[in-house]
């Protein structure tokens, strides 16, 4: 039997159990200085001075370091794609943007010495009018960058896109609504901040360890950055607590590092506090839409537009490029036959939004259904019912949409039919009428959402390699980088799967540029597509290896030799005893060769997971307060290689998505000042807020890869918060609430309660 | 200013500044790295360890207010002959943990919740680890394990 699509412990578990991981700051560097960054307390101003002589001065002290010092230049966000004047310095030169934005470096022996340091620099700001809201930063509002002359961040002809509205979208429709969503700023927070390393060896070369999702990518832009060789760059990343996607990029904190360690012929530190990780770390979603939705009074969908005021924050980032994925899903998993996505991306005075756990998909997601919703609403049908009959059909893949997406497989309907079988919509919907009959001071609400995401965007390609060695053991190599999602675990068994050899005999090696020779990494939900393939590939070809030499030296045939998983040999068909162990066959390929191969897969194309989520809420009509009680799942991701972990990606998936629409909003005040700069600000989503998650399993394996698997690491997120919301607004819809944005805390269904008794 | 602490059974003693915080004798003069700091207000509880079998917030306490104190962290959890502990087995079984940086504290704090409640149910659970947050797991296994090892040690 397989051990592909059991249920496998994970193999990365007993270190993190028993000692810990070890990651970026638990490493020990001799003689490292710790940098400590003097971060700007206004969202936009001219820095008048910044007096560093009495910082200079303090205990422990070794260098302050201000934007005039730093010789690097400015970078260009989105991929060199942002208007030149929006490149982002290391350290604020002469303006500051954003609260939170460094000014400048102090390093000292010490990490609180530098922090005492910090307390000495004086920065005189001169206040200029900060633009906190995106849509007065559309229109009319204070321009961020004078030498641009608008606001806007990104050119939509340059990436694909209309600007203008279609006047004739919606003729012949009998029902057309619309509604603002707002699908608002949230902040990543994986558990580990930022934290960088840089020491330059007595060669040249530049050791760097970093918490990131993209080790490869590190090594590219330090190249870049510092005009080293390839071969000059050794990045380790060490475990990784967390990274959802706001761990992709490199930080100008994090290179700056390996600025000063040269500078200061030192090796050089940081680790990032959870206030300035809050600030510092990339920011996610940030979407202002319009949504209509316009269709026949029994309910078909024929037009659809989206238009999107993207915030990009600061300088722009992956965020700026958000509403173009957003537009890529735009018509989830909806046959509409007309559909238009018009969007900007514009600059402000707040923290840079970047990808976060789905990016750009999950707003697309939101939108759609909750405009289904509100269409449901006013032709006063089922949501569940509008939903069924809009579907692209099961015989209908690949599938095009007219915003250009090919959807490789789905069976949209069947995901929801088992959604909503699972939570027993029916029984949901008369114990809905009971309570509202009673008079219950708690409506009960009912949420269906579906969707569908696409997955693999991490690049085309991916490295994977194995080795068996000649005491039978093997060294996987990847370029994934993993931070949490169990790859030890899952490659291990795609090469014990092909081998026979014991996962306890199977070695997985990831995070080293030294020692993997080229990656991706880790992001948009690619993985196991890319990195698990490309494994899967190299193990073939170990085995094809194998096969033949076992052929050789039992003079048998190459295609009666099996390999027997069960014993990890191989021998000839029909005759066990004619055998081979993996160690025998490595010890006589070490003259030939060895037992080794290596794979840079191709992706055959991006892949579409899909689902359903039925989501069942108490909302207290008189304190406005949300309890989540149920949450069902059905989450298709293609063929399942763990079931263990998959289960732990969707839960995890959940409550970011749940957390979004009940819980967690990044704040400004009018001025701009960050109102949640911290945990006990930010309202990260605790235990007691959520339920136990109920799982439907469904596999549709994909046709585009040897596993038959697609992306489930943000399927969860992507579902979930359309599912709450419209669960939380459907509590309310005999109220004559037709609508509450996210997060619907308390006070927001409080007022929504009461605005809609007027 | 001296201290000694006893941390996982060994005894030390380290010159400290008033205010410098457990967390960091932990991890800077013990040298015991598994204890990981996620915030600084108090909210994550990565950081939760047991001061006289007690859970706490090891950047809550200062270093002095341990003094003479015994304190254990995950290093010091399983048996000596490396036996793992209920919670750290339940929460191998249960896949309760994904990037690890929360599991120090919340298997700590699961430990002593478990300790000061004979019985627990799901609610119980949830209430009780509300001060330590998690960003991978969505608390779902979390929770799962922690009933089964309460379950299985009493």
């Amino acid at each position: 039997m397989s051990i592909l699509g059991t249920r496998v412990l994970r193999v990365e578990d007993p270190k993190f159990l028993t000692v810990g991981g070890t990651y970026t700051a638990d490493l020990d560097i001799p003689g490292a200085l710790h940098v400590t960054y003097v971060r700007s307390a206004s969202p936009h101003a001219r820095l008048a001075g910044v007096d560093v002589s009495a910082a200079a001065q303090a205990p422990g002290v070794v260098a302050v370091v201000t934007g005039a010092d730093v010789d690097l230049a400015p970078q260009v966000g989105i991929m060199g794609m942002a208007p030149a004047p929006m490149a982002r310095p290391y350290l604020a030169t002469g303006v500051v943007r954003f609260a939170g934005e460094p000014i400048a470096a102090i390093v000292a022996e010490t990490r609180a010495q530098g922090e005492d340091a910090a307390e000495l620099v004086v920065i005189d700001y001169e206040p200029l009018d900060a633009v906190i809201d995106p849509l007065a930063a559309m229109d009319g509002g204070p321009v961020v960058y004078p030498d641009h002359g608008s606001n806007r961040a990104i050119s939509i002809a340059a990436v694909g896109g209309s600007t203008d509205p279609d006047e004739h979208l919606f003729d012949g429709c009998e029902v057309v609504v619309r509604q603002e969503i707002v699908n608002r700023r949230v902040a990543p927070c994986p558990l580990e901040t930022r934290a960088a390393a840089a020491r330059w060896e007595a060669d040249g070369r530049l050791t760097y360890w970093v918490s990131t999702q993209t080790p490869h990518g590190a090594k590219s832009k330090l190249a870049q950055v510092f005009g080293l060789e390839a071969d000059q760059v050794h990045v380790i990343v060490p475990d990784v607590g967390g990274g959802f996607g706001a761990k992709i990029g490199g930080y100008p904190e994090e290179l700056l590092v390996v600025w000063l360690a040269k500078r200061l012929g030192r090796p050089v530190r940081w680790s990032e506090s959870r206030s300035e990780s809050m600030l510092g770390l990339g920011h996610g979603r940030a979407q202002y839409q319009v949504a209509e939705l316009g269709g026949t009074r029994d309910g078909r969908i024929q037009a659809y537009r989206l238009t999107v005021v993207q915030d990009a924050g600061a300088y722009p980032d992956m965020g700026a490029f958000l509403p173009f994925l957003t537009r890529s899903m735009l018509p989830g998993v909806y046959d509409i036959e007309r559909q238009e996505c018009i969007w900007t991306s514009v600059v402000t005075n707040t923290t840079p939004v970047v990808a976060y756990r789905g990016a750009g998909r999950p707003e697309a997601a939101a939108a759609i259904e909750r405009i289904l919703d509100v269409f449901a609403d006013e032709i006063g049908a089922d949501p569940a019912e509008v939903r069924r009959m809009n579907m692209i059909g099961a015989d209908r893949f690949p599938f095009t949409t007219p915003v250009g997406s090919t959807y490789d497989v789905g069976d949209y309907a069947g995901a929801l039919d088992r959604a909503l079988e699972a939570a027993d919509y029916k029984a949901l919907r008369a114990a809905q009428q009971a309570r509202r009959a009673s008079g219950d001071r708690l409506a009960m609400g009912i949420g269906v959402a579906t969707y569908v995401e696409v997955t693999g965007a991490a690049g085309n390609t991916e490295y994977g390699s194995v080795e068996v060695r000649s005491d039978g053991t093997a060294v996987v190599k990847c370029g994934t980088s993993p931070h949490g999602q169990g790859h030890a675990t899952a490659w291990a068994m795609i090469v014990s799967d092909r081998t026979g050899i014991p996962l306890d005999r199977i070695t997985v090696v990831h995070n080293d540029t030294d020692v993997v020779p080229r990656g991706q990494g880790t992001m948009g939900s690619s993985s196991l597509q890319h990195g698990g393939v490309a494994v899967l590939e190299a193990a073939d070809t170990v085995v094809s290896q194998a096969r033949e030499l076992a052929a050789n030296l039992l003079e048998a045939n190459v295609d009666d030799i099996v390999v027997d998983t069960a014993t990890g040999r191989l021998h000839v068909a029909g005759t066990p005893t004619a055998s081979k162990t993996w160690a025998e066959l490595a010890s006589a390929a070490a003259g030939r060769g060895g037992l080794s191969a290596e794979s840079d897969m191709s992706s055959q194309g991006n892949t579409y997971p899909f689902g359903a989520h039925v989501v069942v809420v108490d909302v207290d009509t008189e304190t406005g307060k949300v309890a989540v009680r149920r949450v069902v799942a059905c989450d298709d991701a293609g063929r399942i290689l763990n079931p263990l972990l998959l289960e732990g990606q969707i839960h995890g998936g959940l409550a970011q998505g749940i957390a979004q629409a009940l819980l967690e909003e990044v704040r400004y005040d009018d001025d701009g000042n960050p109102l949640t700069a911290n945990l006990a600000d930010y309202a990260f989503v605790s235990a007691p807020e959520l339920p136990s998650f109920e799982l439907v399993q469904m596999e549709t394996p994909t046709p585009l890869n040897a596993l038959g698997a697609k992306g489930i690491g943000e399927s969860g997120s992507i579902g979930s918060t359309p599912a709450v919301q419209n669960a939380v607004v459907d509590a309310l819809s005999h109220l004559n609430v037709r609508h509450i944005d996210m997060p619907t805390t308390p006070e927001r269904v409080w007022a929504a309660i009461r605005e809609a008794q007027k | 200013m001296k201290v000694t602490i006893t941390v996982n059974g060994r005894e030390q003693t380290h010159d400290v500044e008033p205010r410098q915080l457990l967390v960091h004798f932990i991890r800077e003069n013990a040298g015991l790295t598994g204890t990981n700091i996620g915030c600084d207000t108090t909210s994550c509880g990565a950081c939760t360890v047991l001061l006289e079998g007690e859970s706490v917030k090891s950047c809550t306490v200062l270093a002095v207010q341990a003094d003479g104190g015994n304190v254990t962290t995950i290093e010091g959890l399983a048996a000596p002959d490396g036996t793992l502990h209920p919670v750290q087995k339940a929460f191998h079984e249960h896949h309760g943990l994904q990037c690890g940086y929360c599991t120090p504290g919340m298997v700590m704090a699961a430990v002593s919740l478990i300790e000061e409640n004979a019985s627990l149910d799901e609610r119980g659970v949830r209430e009780g680890l509300e001060g330590n947050l998690c960003r991978c797991t969505g608390y779902h296994n979390i929770v799962k394990a922690v009933l089964a090892a309460a379950g299985g040690s009493s």
